[in-house]
C-alpha cells in the first residue's frame, strides 16, 4: 500500500443510460507519483479524468482528492488540482500574461505571490518572451505549454492532464515531460495523465490500463511487462486490451456525449 | 460572494468585447442604419407624431433595440465559451457557479449599456436635445433595460445547444420582439390586435420609459412603466440565474 495516498478511487462508476463508461474502478495514487491512465479510445478515460476533476458526478462509489470527495466537497477538492484539458481552453483573444493572471484570480493566488508565480510559470515552459503577445498568434505547441504554466500557477497538489500531449511535435512532448518531472520533484505534486503513448507511459512511475470501463491492471510499467511476458508497453497494451480497432467504440461516445448532453446529468 | 472572481471575469469579458471590434462596430452600424436611414427616410412618409418628427419618435425605440440585440448577443457568447473550451476552465476553479452567472450577467449589460450610451449620444443628429438630467435619467432606465435584455438572453442561451442557434434567435426572438413594440410604430396606428400583442411584449414598456425621460412622449405613465420594468428584470435575472446555474 502507498504511504500518502493523494487520489483513493473506490468501485467508482458512471452510467449514462444502460451503458456504463466507467464501471467500478478501484486505484490510488500516491503523493508525488507519476500515474499514467490509458486505454482503447471509448474506454472510459476522460469519463473517469471528469469525475475526478468534478465536472461529471459519478453515478456510483466515491473518489477522494487529497482526503475531500468529488462530488460532496467539489469546491475544496478544486482548490487542490490543476487540469490541462484534451481540447483548448486558453482565451485566444487574451494575451498569455491575461491568461494566467485571469487564472490566478480565479484561484485565489494572493495578490502578492501573482507577479512572482506567472514569471515562474512562464520562465519553466519558456513563454516569457511572448507573455504579452496575443494567444491567437501561438503555435500549438506554445498553446499546450501555456495551458500546463496555466494549470501549474496555483500551485495544486494533483495536476490532471487529458493527451496533454496530443498532436505535438517530439520536441514540445519531451519538453512537456521535463516541466511535469522538475515539478513533481521540486514540490512533491501528483501527475495523473491520459495519454496514447506508450514510449511516455513507460516513463510513468505506475500506470492504469483501463478498457471498456474497468481496470485491468494497475503497476510499474517493468511489473507489466514482467506479468505479460512482453518487452514493451505497446505489447502489454495490445495484450490486455486486443487488437481490434475500437471504432464502434468512438461511437458510441459520441453517442454517449450526446445523451449526456440532453440529460444535462453529471453536473 | 466571490468578488474578486466576479471582477476579474467580468474584466474579462470586457476586454474580450472591446477586442472583437468587428461585432461592435457590427452593431454600432445596424443601430445608425436604422436611426438615420429609416428616421430620415420615412419621414416624409409620415404624419408627425404627438407633434415629434418620427427620427425623434424611434430614437428611444432604436436605443432599446442595441440594448437588445447587445444583451441577448453577449448573452449568447456564453454558449459558445461552453463549446469551445473557455469556460470549462472557469467550471473547474474553485468559485461558486452563482459567482460566474451574476459575472456574465453584469458584464452583458455593462456592454449592452455601453453601445447604447454610444446610440444616445447620436441625438442631436436626429433632433433630440440632451441636458445633464435627461442624460442621467435615460441612463438609468437604460441600465435597467440591459439588465433585463441580457437576463433573457440568459434564459434563452441556457436552451439552446449550439452557436448556429443565433441566428434562429434574432429571426424568431428577437426580430418579433422588436417590431411587435412601440420602438418604432407608434400605438395610436395600430390595429386593436396588433396593439393587444404589444401590450405583451417587455419592450414596450421599456422604450415608452425611455421616449419619456428623452423627448416627453408617453402611452403610459413613466411610473408603471418603470415599476413594470424593474418587476420583470428582476424577475428574469432570477430565472436567468436558476437556469444557467443548473445548466452549468
Amino acid at each position: 500500500m502507498l504511504q500518502n495516498p493523494v487520489i483513493e478511487v473506490n468501485g467508482l462508476t458512471k452510467r449514462y443510460g444502460d451503458f456504463s463508461a466507467v464501471d467500478g474502478i478501484d486505484f490510488t495514487v500516491g503523493s508525488g507519483e507519476f500515474f499514467g491512465f490509458v486505454g482503447p479510445n471509448g474506454a472510459g478515460k476522460t469519463t473517469t479524468i471528469s469525475m475526478l476533476c468534478t465536472l461529471a458526478k459519478p453515478t456510483a462509489g466515491t473518489a477522494t482528492i487529497a482526503g475531500f470527495d468529488v462530488a460532496a466537497q467539489s469546491d475544496q477538492v478544486r482548490r487542490q488540482i490543476g487540469v490541462v484539458f484534451q481540447e483548448a481552453t486558453l482565451d485566444n483573444r487574451l494575451t498569455a500574461r491575461e491568461n494566467l493572471a485571469f487564472h490566478a484570480a480565479v484561484y485565489h493566488v494572493p495578490r502578492a505571490e501573482r507577479d512572482a508565480r506567472l514569471a515562474d510559470v512562464l520562465d519553466l515552459v519558456e513563454l516569457t518572451r511572448f507573455a504579452d503577445d496575443i494567444v491567437d498568434n501561438f503555435s500549438g505547441g506554445m498553446r499546450r505549454r501555456l495551458e500546463v504554466a496555466r494549470g501549474l500557477l496555483h500551485s495544486p497538489k494533483v495536476l490532471f492532464l487529458d493527451e496533454p500531449t496530443l498532436g505535438l511535435d517530439p520536441q514540445t512532448r519531451n519538453r512537456i515531460w521535463e516541466y511535469l518531472r522538475r515539478l513533481a520533484d521540486r514540490d512533491d505534486m501528483t501527475v495523473f495523465m491520459t495519454t496514447h503513448y506508450m514510449d511516455e507511459a513507460e516513463n510513468c512511475d505506475r500506470v492504469a490500463v483501463i478498457d471498456r470501463g474497468a481496470l485491468v491492471a494497475v503497476d510499474t510499467p517493468a511489473a507489466l511487462k514482467r506479468q505479460t511476458g512482453e518487452t514493451t508497453l505497446d505489447g502489454v497494451f495490445l495484450k490486455l486490451t486486443g487488437q481490434a480497432i475500437r471504432d464502434e467504440d468512438v461511437l458510441t461516445n459520441k453517442h454517449m456525449s450526446r445523451i449526456a448532453a440532453k440529460a444535462k446529468g453529471g453536473r | 460572494m466571490d468578488l474578486d472572481a466576479i471582477y476579474m471575469i467580468w474584466r474579462r469579458d470586457l476586454v474580450v468585447n472591446w477586442r472583437d471590434k468587428g461585432q461592435l462596430i457590427g452593431s454600432l452600424v445596424r443601430s445608425i442604419l436604422w436611426l438615420v436611414v429609416l428616421g430620415l427616410g420615412l419621414r416624409a412618409a409620415f404624419r408627425s407624431v404627438g407633434g415629434v418628427t418620427f427620427s425623434q419618435y424611434i430614437f428611444a425605440g432604436i436605443i432599446g433595440m442595441t440594448l437588445l440585440f447587445a444583451g441577448v448577443q453577449s448573452a449568447i457568447s456564453i454558449v459558445w465559451e461552453r463549446e469551445f473550451g473557455f469556460l470549462r476552465e472557469l467550471l473547474v476553479a474553485p468559485i461558486p457557479r452563482g459567482a460566474i452567472t451574476t459575472a456574465k450577467m453584469l458584464s452583458g449589460a455593462t456592454w449592452a449599456l455601453l453601445q447604447g450610451v454610444i446610440v444616445l449620444a447620436l441625438a442631436p443628429i436626429v433632433g433630440v436635445s440632451l441636458t445633464p438630467l435627461i442624460v442621467a435619467e435615460a441612463i438609468g432606465v437604460m441600465a435597467i433595460m440591459a439588465i433585463m435584455m441580457t437576463s433573457i438572453g440568459i434564459v434563452i442561451a441556457s436552451r439552446i445547444k449550439s452557436f448556429q442557434g443565433f441566428g434562429v434567435i434574432v429571426n424568431v426572438v428577437l426580430m418579433p420582439m422588436f417590431f411587435l413594440s412601440t420602438a418604432i410604430f407608434p400605438m395610436p396606428w395600430l390595429p386593436e390586435w396588433l396593439r393587444t400583442i404589444m401590450m405583451f411584449n417587455p419592450l414596450t414598456y421599456a422604450v415608452d420609459a425611455l421616449r419619456t425621460v428623452t423627448i416627453g412622449l408617453y402611452d403610459f405613465p413613466f411610473w408603471f412603466d418603470l415599476g413594470l420594468t424593474v418587476g420583470l428584470a428582476i424577475l428574469f435575472g432570477v430565472l436567468a440565474r436558476v437556469l444557467f446555474v443548473k445548466e452549468i
